[in-house]
């Protein structure tokens, strides 16, 4: 469907924010373009629409190369961060707009416009003026101006970064149903690693103009690629690895030494050991056979609804671990300076390249 | 105690205005209807009904209304430039705009004569380099030199106004509408125009109003053929001392001026309103050859507009009638030649001019800063009054100012302070508003802050309001100081012949035949010039960005 080759692209001599990117989306696919800011999503996300021109490298588009062709002639959907909505047309006419463009009759064209409001859910919405709308439904009007062309491509712009907490976790459900509804091949930006769990068939990982890792959600989650994407993704215990030796089955840290995890494809040295912050047990009994001890002495409690977040020091090397328990079944909290026992999984713990 | 100082500190300005602007303009009224009421009607409708009255009408509408789109068509692309791209020399070019803001039409016009006239450089250039014997370039005393200046006096109102709103819109309008399929062309016509429409309207109305109360530019360049309303009103009053006619054009003149006014006012709400929590573009260097071509054009055409008249008024005060350097003109200055139509030598009037702009920023100044503070508070019932009052000066001419004092002031006609007052008057809107924007950004947890430091308020005043506020105070003494240097129309009216401004010298040698008149013109022209380029520097160097409030 979107073929991306080697996609280079410079602002400035010393500014150059794509770096040889290649990346493959297949038809109905929703994929991810997760990274900090600055990273060069957006930019990638504007040379696929063709508002940006890049440098080096071809954008393929069901096989044919649009990387000359201006936005207007790619029939590549855009819905922008801010939504763009045109201050001086109405809901239903900002949704015509690009039916105009393509010179649409007008009663197809309504009756379009009427399909893509129901869709949104905004039918009774059709002649109010768009500045009089709240941020959600903005957002749907914006969705439904950028599908009611059928384009072949979508790409979303950090889609409900400007949206509250609350609304964010609704529509983000709504929006996947409707582009899956829909069999809309998608791309979509966001640094917000909880929507593209929600969101994404498949993230791509981007760091400085390269994409890191592209992955399935469960699998990015599982195994990170290196510590960068690791600690993009939320992990904070990383610990420095002196030694890892797979003769003796050993990792040695300076919280001390660990089971070696199974990374066969992988050279061991200039790594990290991962340990989840899930990967911790209170429990007395040892819960299973990866189960091994370790204690520490409790730094912080931090109590965050239907979890609480634990910082411990570890007895030996005094390393800081992050650890996420959960709440129900405690009637108080760990106190400060508390020496406990830990039981860690040492299945969930993961070697990673160091990068 | 202390309310009652402050008030009668406050009631300060309202008198000012009182007295020295709605007294003058009731004045007016009163002349037109100093006769008993059959005579009034009757005298009105033969006035209303004189074809003369009819003509002056109709040029001044459709010069205003011819001026008003050549300024947009030229000023439009030039916005767009302006808000789009980012590029060297872009502060010099902004700066070159406010040039045409504060220049006086005493220096303008013979600029332009200097320029594009009959011995302008132009034809004397074109006659040498192809040995032509007549000036192939005829522009004097034509409606095309008028519009020519009202396109250079106007064109930095429509790049200020329209290049402001669009760099405010958000650039993924545009980008979106090219998501969906739509041409540049398209996105311009169907985005971008119908966005930039209110802006370019309010631009619009306001070159109208400065167009359609044209004075000095006008009477210096269209000579007996032309003549807008308040050119007549000047020749009314003061040539024929037809008063009751005088007054009846500056009735109507001020009809039409408070329409627009009141228009363009309420555009400003609507538009201040829809500019709210909008992403700004950021301007962008230009991307290819082409653009580059455009925005160094676009470069070139402000240079060249903005400087070559006031370079060629340089040039020919040094060289008029000469084929080398001459200073006889700056010399005929300062004597007394007997076919000159002055009292004194024309020198003096450099001291008079300096001497009533001084006395302006003492007037000016003190009743400005009250003023902006009354406005600074909000839902202060001073403020309330003020803020319209202070606003209709701008959209009153200077003429019918002028002629509100003739007949209104009585024995006070000779007074020489009628005239910083009346320059005061003029000033008084651009000082509050100058001012006003810095008083309002003074951000009151910024003086919270201080004296949570430890600040005692004496030096928080000294530490916080002071550094923050003297600027405004400089830019606003400059925009007096300038305004008048240069005030013409209520000058020519109101200033004792022993006592003349420059502008006045200007104009009188203007008028009179002869080398040495128009030289000595020009050469006065060329001392204004420099003088009002001072205080624009000083404006520029303490201007903070975005702070204009007109």
């Amino acid at each position: 469907m979107l073929e991306l080759r080697d996609i280079y692209k410079r602002f400035a001599p010393d500014k150059e924010v794509l770096r040889g990117i290649a990346l493959t989306v297949a038809p109905q696919e929703i994929v991810c373009l997760l990274g900090p800011s600055g990273c060069g999503k957006s930019t990638l996300l504007r040379v696929i629409a063709g508002l940006e021109r890049a440098d080096r490298g071809q954008v393929l588009l069901n096989g044919a190369d649009v990387g000359e062709l201006p936005a207007y002639t790619r029939g590549v959907g855009l819905m922008f961060q801010d939504y763009a909505l045109f201050p001086h047309l109405s809901v239903a006419e900002n949704v015509a707009y690009g039916l105009r463009m393509k010179k649409l009759p007008a009663a197809q064209r309504q009756r379009r416009v009427e399909e893509m409001l129901a869709l949104v859910n905004l039918q009774s919405y059709a002649g109010r003026a768009v500045d009089d709308l709240s941020g959600g439904e903005q957002q749907r009007v914006a969705l439904a101006r950028t599908l009611a062309p059928n384009p072949s491509l979508v790409l979303l712009d950090e889609p409900v970064a400007n949206l509250d907490r609350l609304l964010r976790e609704e529509l983000m459900g709504e929006l996947r149903r409707i582009l899956k509804q829909l069999q809309m091949t998608t791309i979509f930006v966001t640094h917000d690693q909880e929507e593209a769990f929600a969101l994404a068939d498949r993230i791509a990982v981007m760091r400085a103009g390269r994409i890191e890792q592209v992955a399935p959600p469960a699998q990015l989650y599982r195994r990170p690629i290196n510590t960068f994407v690791a600690s993009f993704l939320g992990f904070d215990n990383l610990l420095p690895v002196e030694r890892a030796n797979p003769a003796e089955g050993v990792v040695r840290t300076p919280a001390g030494d660990f089971p070696l995890p199974v990374r066969p494809d992988r050279p061991i040295d200039d790594c990290r050991l991962l340990i989840p912050p899930d990967a911790a047990v209170l429990d007395d009994e040892q819960p299973g056979p990866t189960y091994i001890r370790f204690a520490g002495r409790v730094l912080t409690t931090t109590f965050r609804g239907s979890f609480f977040r634990l910082e411990i020091a570890s007895m030996h090397g005094e390393q800081r671990l992050r650890f996420e328990f959960r709440t129900r079944g405690r009637d108080h909290l760990l106190e400060p300076g508390a020496l406990i026992d830990l039981w860690l999984d040492s299945a969930q713990m993961l070697l990673v390249t160091e990068g | 105690m202390r309310r009652t100082l402050l008030a009668l500190l406050y009631a300060l300005p309202i008198l000012f205005l009182l007295v020295f602007y709605v007294y003058p303009l009731l004045a007016i009224l009163r002349v037109s209807f100093s006769v008993p009421a059959p005579e009034v009607v009757s005298q009105t409708l033969e006035m209303a009904a004189s074809p003369s009255f009819w003509r002056v009408l109709w040029f001044t509408t459709w010069q205003a209304t011819l001026s008003t789109v050549l300024t947009v068509l030229v000023g439009l692309p030039l916005a767009a430039i302006f808000a789009r791209f980012d590029f060297p020399g872009k502060g010099i070019m902004a700066a070159l705009l406010t040039i045409p803001f504060v220049m006086p039409t005493v220096v303008v016009a013979p600029a332009f004569l200097a320029l594009i006239g009959r011995n302008g450089v132009l034809n004397t250039w074109l006659q040498a380099s192809f040995g032509l014997t007549a000036p192939p370039l005829q522009l004097e005393q034509t409606i095309g030199l008028i519009l020519l200046v009202h396109v250079f006096y106007n064109v930095a109102i429509v790049i200020r106004t329209v290049g402001g709103f669009w760099s405010n819109l958000s650039p993924s309008l545009g980008e979106a509408a090219a998501a969906l399929g739509a041409r540049p062309w398209q996105i311009f016509h169907t985005v971008t125009l119908p966005l930039l429409a209110p802006s370019i309207l309010a631009a619009s109305l306001l070159v109208f109003l400065f167009c359609f109360t044209s004075f000095g530019v006008v009477l210096i360049l269209g000579g007996l053929r032309f003549a807008t309303i308040e050119v007549e009103i000047y020749r009314q009053a003061v040539s024929y001392f037809n008063l009751p006619l005088a007054a009846f054009l500056s009735i109507v003149q001020l009809g039409v001026t408070f329409t627009v006014m009141v228009i363009y006012t309420r555009m400003q709400a609507g538009l201040s309103r829809s500019l709210r929590r909008r992403r700004r573009s950021q301007p962008r260097r230009p991307a290819d050859l082409r653009q580059w071509l455009l925005v160094g054009g676009a470069l070139c055409v402000t240079a060249l507009g903005v400087l070559a008249p006031l370079a060629a008024l340089v040039v020919r005060s040094f060289t008029l009638g000469d084929p080398g350097l001459t200073l006889i003109y700056y010399q005929a200055l300062g004597q007394n030649l007997r076919q000159s139509a002055f009292f004194a030598p024309p020198v003096a009037a450099i001291g008079n001019s300096l001497l009533y702009a001084a006395a302006t920023l003492a007037i000016s100044l003190p009743l400005g800063v009250i003023a902006a503070y009354m406005l600074a508070q909000p839902r202060s019932r001073w403020a309330a009054v003020l803020d319209p009052l202070l606003l209709l000066p701008l959209g009153t001419s200077a003429v019918t100012l002028g002629f509100g004092y003739i007949v209104a002031m009585g024995p006070l006609r000779a007074s020489p302070w009628l005239v910083p007052i009346a320059h005061s008057l003029i000033a008084l809107p651009f000082v509050v508003r100058s001012f006003l924007p810095a008083l309002r950004a003074l951000d009151q947890r910024l003086r919270d802050a201080a004296s949570m430091l430890g600040a005692t308020p004496l030096r928080r005043w000294w530490t916080i309001d002071a550094p923050l506020l003297v600027r405004a105070l400089l830019i606003s003494a400059a925009f007096a100081f300038a305004i008048s240097l240069g005030e013409f129309g209520a000058t020519l009216l109101i200033a004792r012949p022993d006592r003349p401004t420059m502008p006045m010298v200007i104009y009188q040698a203007l008028s009179r035949p002869g080398l040495i008149n128009y030289g000595q013109a020009l050469a006065m022209s060329t001392i204004l010039m420099a003088v009002t380029a001072f205080s624009l520097i000083l404006i520029e160097r303490f201007r903070l960005p975005g702070e204009e409030e007109f």
